[in-house]
């Protein structure tokens, strides 16, 4: 295992940095909020005894929307064996991530809580790519709820996307929050698994996304049709 | 005899503007089943037929004819080559338009470039759009099969999944390292060896010809990553420091394109390790420049890139791919062989062989 400082393009400090991603937008991520791992500056990875391995990363995040970029620096601890399992964040970036969404975050949760009809959809991106202007912002709400398990599911030997939205429904509204039911499919580059997960969340502006559940689904390989999933 | 020659060049025009009025072109960016790439193949080889051959050269697990494009100048001698193959894991949709793009590209480029038309009449171009035709097709099949990935052979016995992940499926230190010998899984790497058709193929043609290849390019996705050999961290490869200049200098030009960063190291370095892949198959042979490129993007929207980013994807890719032929070109032929292709470019245009419509 690689210890002291790290090539920053190695795999080592570049899947440490991946979970940072992962942690930001579970902080930060909203459906106008979406943070990208931009570039691994640096890299520093000590063995802690009786804890795990703890990388010290200096990074830059680019804001996929509104293509910012801008510098963090963070620590990642994973942990050695034991009942825990996920890795540990702590990050602070220059600009605190001040990128102003508060009038659209505001319209599009005032246009759902209102709504009549719940919204529903499927593959987002679709099989070109494509995601619906209307759409996208559920799409990052998934990507951001999808982060709460990439960043629990993450080790030294894993690298998490989020591969596809199969399927997004909007549940009643719940004190206040808008309440979502999405099936995600999440690619793990290292076994290049693609990892089907049901999750139940909220989000509003001021209380962000905040998952309820979130449950692995089996994925029947040999099978034609998938099993239905509500 | 200017009337003549005003007449003859009015001629010229009007058989230049029928031809391009009448074809329909081609929509390189965007996503293209795969009869429409075989049609698209035939359609290349009717446009350039002095420069444009297919080859036939295996049969997938379906039973599916594996087809290439040998383009290049017909000199009637041994001559050097380069190997580009695409669309080897099913899902990485972007890999085969990137392989028809780069052929229009070399085609386009051979009618004004004198370099490409020197390149073109020393070396050879084998490109193969499409590899993993079964897992191609079983991908376009609905929304659950999007994200295929291996070939659709059966399982071995007592496997109810399909599938062999071909790039594990190499006779390069093959069921060593980064497979899964679980047949349900997306490494899986067979049951022995080149167990698979498609792996055959490339296997049997390649290594028949060896000596000829100068370079061997493997197309994926994603990640925007130049791989070089070997996936085993404790094999390093020979030339592994010219390996990394090339492939620095292909990652710089393409960042010039789009400024897009391509990360250029070994696969234990900068993705994992593993064993049993086309690239690592190709260095064992002799075959001095082999990559394997991970095209766009870094995992945003992974194996379903948007068809609004074909086109920046295939020009970036295009600029970085020449830069390695160009080099492997440059370093193998001296400048007395590139005046002598420029005589023999000349004598075929005196000959009027060369063709004028577009594609």
């Amino acid at each position: 295992m690689a210890t002291g400082e790290l090539n920053p393009n190695h795999y080592q400090a570049q899947r440490a940095a991946k979970v940072v991603q992962h942690y930001l937008n579970t902080r930060y991520g909203s459906p106008y909020r979406l943070l990208g791992l931009h570039r691994v500056h640096s890299g520093n990875a000590e063995d802690v005894e009786d804890s795990g391995r703890k990388y010290q990363l200096e990074i830059s995040v680019q804001e996929i929307i509104s293509n910012t970029t801008e510098k963090c620096s963070a620590e990642v601890l994973f942990p050695r064996g034991g009942q825990q399992r996920s890795p540990q964040v702590q990050a602070s970036c220059e600009e605190h991530l001040k990128i102003n969404t508060t009038a659209q975050e505001e319209a599009l949760y005032q246009q759902y809580k209102m709504n009549q009809s719940l919204l529903s959809a499927q593959n987002l991106p679709d099989s070109y790519g494509h995601i619906d202007p209307d759409m996208k912002p559920f799409w990052h709400l998934c990507i951001v709820a999808s982060s709460f398990i990439m960043l629990n599911e993450s080790s030294e030997n894993t690298l998490y996307n989020m591969a596809q939205v199969a399927n997004i429904t909007q549940l009643a509204t719940e004190n206040d929050q808008l309440k979502f039911d999405c099936h995600v499919l999440l690619h793990e580059m290292v076994s290049q698994e693609i990892i089907h997960w049901k999750l139940l969340f909220t989000w509003s502006p001021p209380e962000g996304v905040k998952v309820q559940q979130m449950e692995q689904l089996p994925h029947c390989h040999h099978c034609e049709k998938p099993p239905n999933t509500n | 005899m200017l009337f003549s020659v005003g007449l003859s060049l009015v001629v010229l025009l009007s058989v230049v503007g029928a031809a391009t009025v009448e074809r329909v072109e081609y929509d390189y960016y965007k996503y293209h089943p795969m009869p429409e790439i075989t049609d698209w193949m035939v359609q290349a080889v009717k446009n350039y037929p002095e420069v444009v051959t297919i080859m036939e050269y295996g049969q997938t697990y379906e039973k599916r004819t594996i087809s290439l494009l040998k383009i290049g100048v017909n000199t009637g001698e041994k001559k050097k080559a380069i190997w580009m193959d695409c669309g080897i894991h099913a899902r990485e949709w972007i890999s085969p338009a990137f392989c028809q793009y780069f052929v229009r590209e070399i085609l386009q480029a051979y009618k004004t470039d004198p370099k490409m038309q020197a390149m073109m009449t020393n070396m050879d171009f084998y490109v193969t759009p499409v590899l993993n035709i079964d897992g191609y097709i079983h991908s376009w099949k609905d929304n659950t099969t999007r994200l295929w990935r291996k070939n659709r052979s059966p399982g071995p016995l007592n496997c109810t999944c399909y599938g062999t992940d071909l790039n594990r499926n190499f006779n390069a230190n093959w069921g060593t390292l980064g497979v899964s010998l679980e047949c349900c899984n997306n490494t899986f790497c067979g049951i022995k060896p080149v167990s698979e058709p498609e792996a055959q193929a490339v296997t049997y043609f390649v290594g028949n010809r060896r000596e000829d290849f100068l370079c061997f390019l493997t197309i994926h996705s994603y990640g925007q990553l130049l791989l070089v050999p070997f996936g085993n961290p404790n094999f390093t490869a020979s030339n592994y420091d010219e390996l990394m200049k090339v492939g620095k200098g292909a990652a710089d030009a393409i960042r010039s394109v789009h400024g897009k960063d391509y990360t250029v190291g070994t696969s234990p370095d900068v993705l994992y390790a593993f064993s049993g892949s086309s690239r690592d198959w190709a260095r064992m042979q002799g075959i001095p420049l082999t990559y394997t490129f991970e095209l766009r993007d870094d995992g945003t929207f992974g194996f379903e890139l948007p068809q609004d980013q074909i086109q920046p994807t295939c020009e970036e890719a295009y600029s970085g791919a020449l830069h390695i032929i160009t080099y492997a070109h440059d370093k193998t032929f001296s400048g007395a062989t590139a005046t002598t292709a420029a005589t023999l470019w000349s004598m075929l245009l005196a000959l009027g062989v060369t063709g004028t419509t577009l594609m």
